[in-house]
């Protein structure tokens, strides 16, 4: 799960990492009531969406007239920004982040995810702030310091200083290194205590006054250590997320939202992968990741159709199941009542295979509902991919 | 000869008077494992289906000698239960348990380190020896023992490579699924050497997805170290950039973990890269030359 970047500050303010003095802002008579209290020489107004590239598309704003912030307050919410990020359909501004600003001395850049290789919390730290850091790594890797954490113990000081001297910090500002030190022990507390994947931090700054401060900010959480945190949970913004995918989680399936006009319904993640790239294969796109689950039922069987016919997009489903230690002709069942409750007007494709699958083809055939039965995965993706006609 | 599991394997199943736990300690014990505990915390005397409960892992190694443990104990709970097999003595944990949060697992692995203990999983289907040891949650019946060894991150895409390779007539001797979290026990190039050295395996299956490197290490580790034909599929070439696909570990992250990658990295290693999954026994069955 993803936050905005006013949450994430507010958790770093939480766990001891200086930021700006700002606040979330929903309207202009919000600004003017902020700005005033904030009273500084620089304001900053910042869209907040999930994805980064906001500043490039126009969504971040600075002034030094407080009665102006009303107007780019109004300006900014409702806007539409397309970043490299969003896609060409961009994301609508529903709310912003307002602060004051920052005397910026020097940008760095800093970051805390596990380290899928060796399993460890490990910091990415840069001089480069500012910067992409996946350019960064591709055009100048020696800049780029990694500080892997014993989570045996945690954090100690010494992973601070490494980071802290690597990064040359004594000589760009020697007041520095100690708060910035403290910055990178907080921030493995958040990362640890949170349950988050990724914490970025980019610019970390050091300003003219010689603080550290986090200018930016970037959290997302891991999904399976969400039930821990009820104040996380209250994070989410729905208006983030399509709503095809926030219908999906509340049945408790894996949907994922692609452009292609071929809907999936696949039981497990990989085989549903595999079930996309078939397709591809096959000379058309898929237009979803679905993964109803080992065990297929009626029930997500009927969300899953739901779902699918609600994308405008999907021309034909195919439906691919392995019957494990559920049976193909339970499934079959499951598929026969959830097509007769949910009206399927496009082609319709299913392939069964595993426990029972002969008998779950002979229950489809004989149900009287327009479909073509298949057993092999190459001949059914390219029946489906016929019967749709080929992607655009 | 097989690899991790064989007929003399003794089971423990953790999580055993829970819904799965008791459905799927019935169904490996059907297809003759050695399920000869189960626990679950307060319920010690118990049975279930002729298994022994015991309320703690101690206790069933003590009394039973169970040498493995099968977890199904829920998400919250399973750090502890993984750390508890492992100070029993047990020497391998095959963790089924999905949605274990990223930094319970960082904590369990490492606390495994060092120590006479493999874990395989979380989020896996567990470890199948034909004919001789189903440790998981896999249908038996599409197994049929033969000479290829399969090694997956996945569940019923295994499945699926499976019933190929026994549709085919060429069988399986173990197949491991090694899940889909981003942190898990065992990866792939523990698997390949084991399979490597395995005298009955003759041909090797890898089924990858997106994310994260493993699949770029094994591809490291089968140049240097593993003669026997290696056939890979790897799941996600449709998958978009920054989305989990399903399994945790699956997300293509900075431009890092694509499918194309991988395939390409494989294929320059000598694996055999099949992009159609509905290829993947026949593919082997022409390494084999058969």
């Amino acid at each position: 799960m993803n936050v905005h970047e006013f949450q994430a500050k507010q958790l770093f303010a939480q766990f001891g990492v200086p930021v700006p003095r700002g606040k979330e802002i929903t309207s202009p008579d919000d600004a003017t009531a902020w700005a005033n209290e904030l009273n500084t020489p620089v304001f900053v107004v910042k869209a907040q969406i999930h994805a980064g590239g906001r500043g490039k598309a126009g969504g971040v704003k600075i002034t030094k007239d407080k009665t102006a912030v009303a107007g780019l307050a109004k300006e900014l919410i409702g806007k539409t920004l397309v970043t490299h990020q969003t896609g060409p359909k961009g994301r609508k501004v529903h709310r912003l982040l307002m602060e004051e600003g920052a005397n910026i001395s020097k940008e760095l850049y800093l970051s805390i995810l596990v380290d899928r290789e060796t399993g460890w919390p490990t910091f990415i730290a840069s001089t480069e702030g500012g910067m992409e850091i996946e350019e960064v790594a591709a055009h100048t890797p020696e800049k780029i310091i990694k500080e892997p954490i014993d989570p045996a113990v945690g954090f100690q000081g010494y992973n601070g200083r490494n980071i802290a001297f690597a990064l040359g910090l004594q000589n760009i500002e020697p007041a520095a290194v100690s708060p910035f030190i403290k910055m990178v022990g907080n921030l493995y507390r958040l990362f640890m205590e949170k349950h988050c994947a990724l914490v970025e931090i980019n610019p970390l700054i050091i300003t003219k006054e010689k603080t550290v401060v986090a200018l930016d900010g970037k959290v997302s959480f891991d999904d399976n250590g969400l039930f821990k945190h009820e104040d996380v949970q209250k994070m989410r913004d729905l208006n983030e997320e399509e709503p095809l995918e926030i219908e999906a989680t509340a049945n408790n399936l894996n949907y994922v939202k692609l452009d292609g006009n071929i809907g999936c319904m696949v039981n497990g993640a990989g085989l549903a992968m595999a079930t996309m790239d078939v397709i591809k294969l096959a000379g058309s796109e898929p237009a979803n990741f679905l993964d109803v689950g080992g065990g297929a039922t009626k029930e997500t069987v009927a969300a899953g159709f739901r779902i699918l016919l609600k994308d405008p997009n999907v021309k034909g489903i195919f439906i691919n199941i392995f019957g494990g230690i559920v049976r193909c002709e339970r499934i079959a069942q499951g598929v026969i009542d959830a097509a007769k409750e949910v009206k399927i007007a496009v082609p319709l494709v299913v392939r069964l295979q595993g426990t029972n699958a002969e008998e779950g083809r002979k229950l489809l055939a004989e149900s009287g509902l327009k479909l073509d039965v298949a057993n092999d995965l190459w001949e059914a993706a390219q029946k489906i991919v016929k019967l749709t006609g080929k992607a655009a | 000869m097989s690899i991790l599991v064989n007929k003399n394997t003794r089971v423990v199943v953790q999580g055993i008077t829970g819904k799965e736990g008791s459905f799927h300690a019935t169904q490996c014990k059907a297809y003759g494992t050695k399920v000869v505990a189960g626990v679950t915390p307060g319920k010690a005397g118990q049975e279930v289906e002729g298994i022994p409960v015991f309320n703690t892992v101690r206790d069933a190694v003590k009394k039973q000698q169970a040498d493995t443990s099968l977890i199904f104990v829920p998400p919250p709970f399973c750090a502890d239960a993984i750390l508890e097999a492992a100070d029993a003595g047990v020497k391998l944990i095959i963790c089924i348990t999905e949605g274990i949060p990223v930094n319970d697992m960082v904590k369990v692995k490492r606390a495994l380190r060092g120590r006479d203990v493999r874990l395989v999983g979380p989020n896996c289907p567990g470890v199948i020896t034909v004919d001789e040891a189903k440790i998981g949650i896999m249908p038996g019946f599409i197994h049929k023992k033969g000479v290829v060894g399969v090694v997956s991150r996945s569940g019923t895409l295994t499945y699926e490579a499976v019933h190929q390779l026994s549709t085919l007539g060429l069988g399986e001797t173990t197949c491991v699924g090694i899940g889909g979290d981003p942190v898990n026990g065992t990866g792939f190039v523990d698997v390949l050497a084991l399979f490597e050295k395995d005298p009955e395996t003759q041909a090797i299956v890898m089924i990858g997805e997106i994310g994260g490197d493993a699949e770029e290490k094994a591809a490291e580790f089968i140049k240097q170290n593993v003669k026997k034909p290696v056939i890979s599929f790897i799941a996600g070439i449709t998958a978009p950039p920054g989305r989990r696909m399903g399994h945790a570990g699956a997300i293509i992250s900075g431009g890092k973990g694509t499918a194309a990658e991988k395939m390409k990295t494989l294929e320059a290693a000598g694996v055999k890269v099949v992009k159609n999954p509905a290829e993947i026994g026949e593919a082997v069955k022409k390494a084999l030359g058969r």
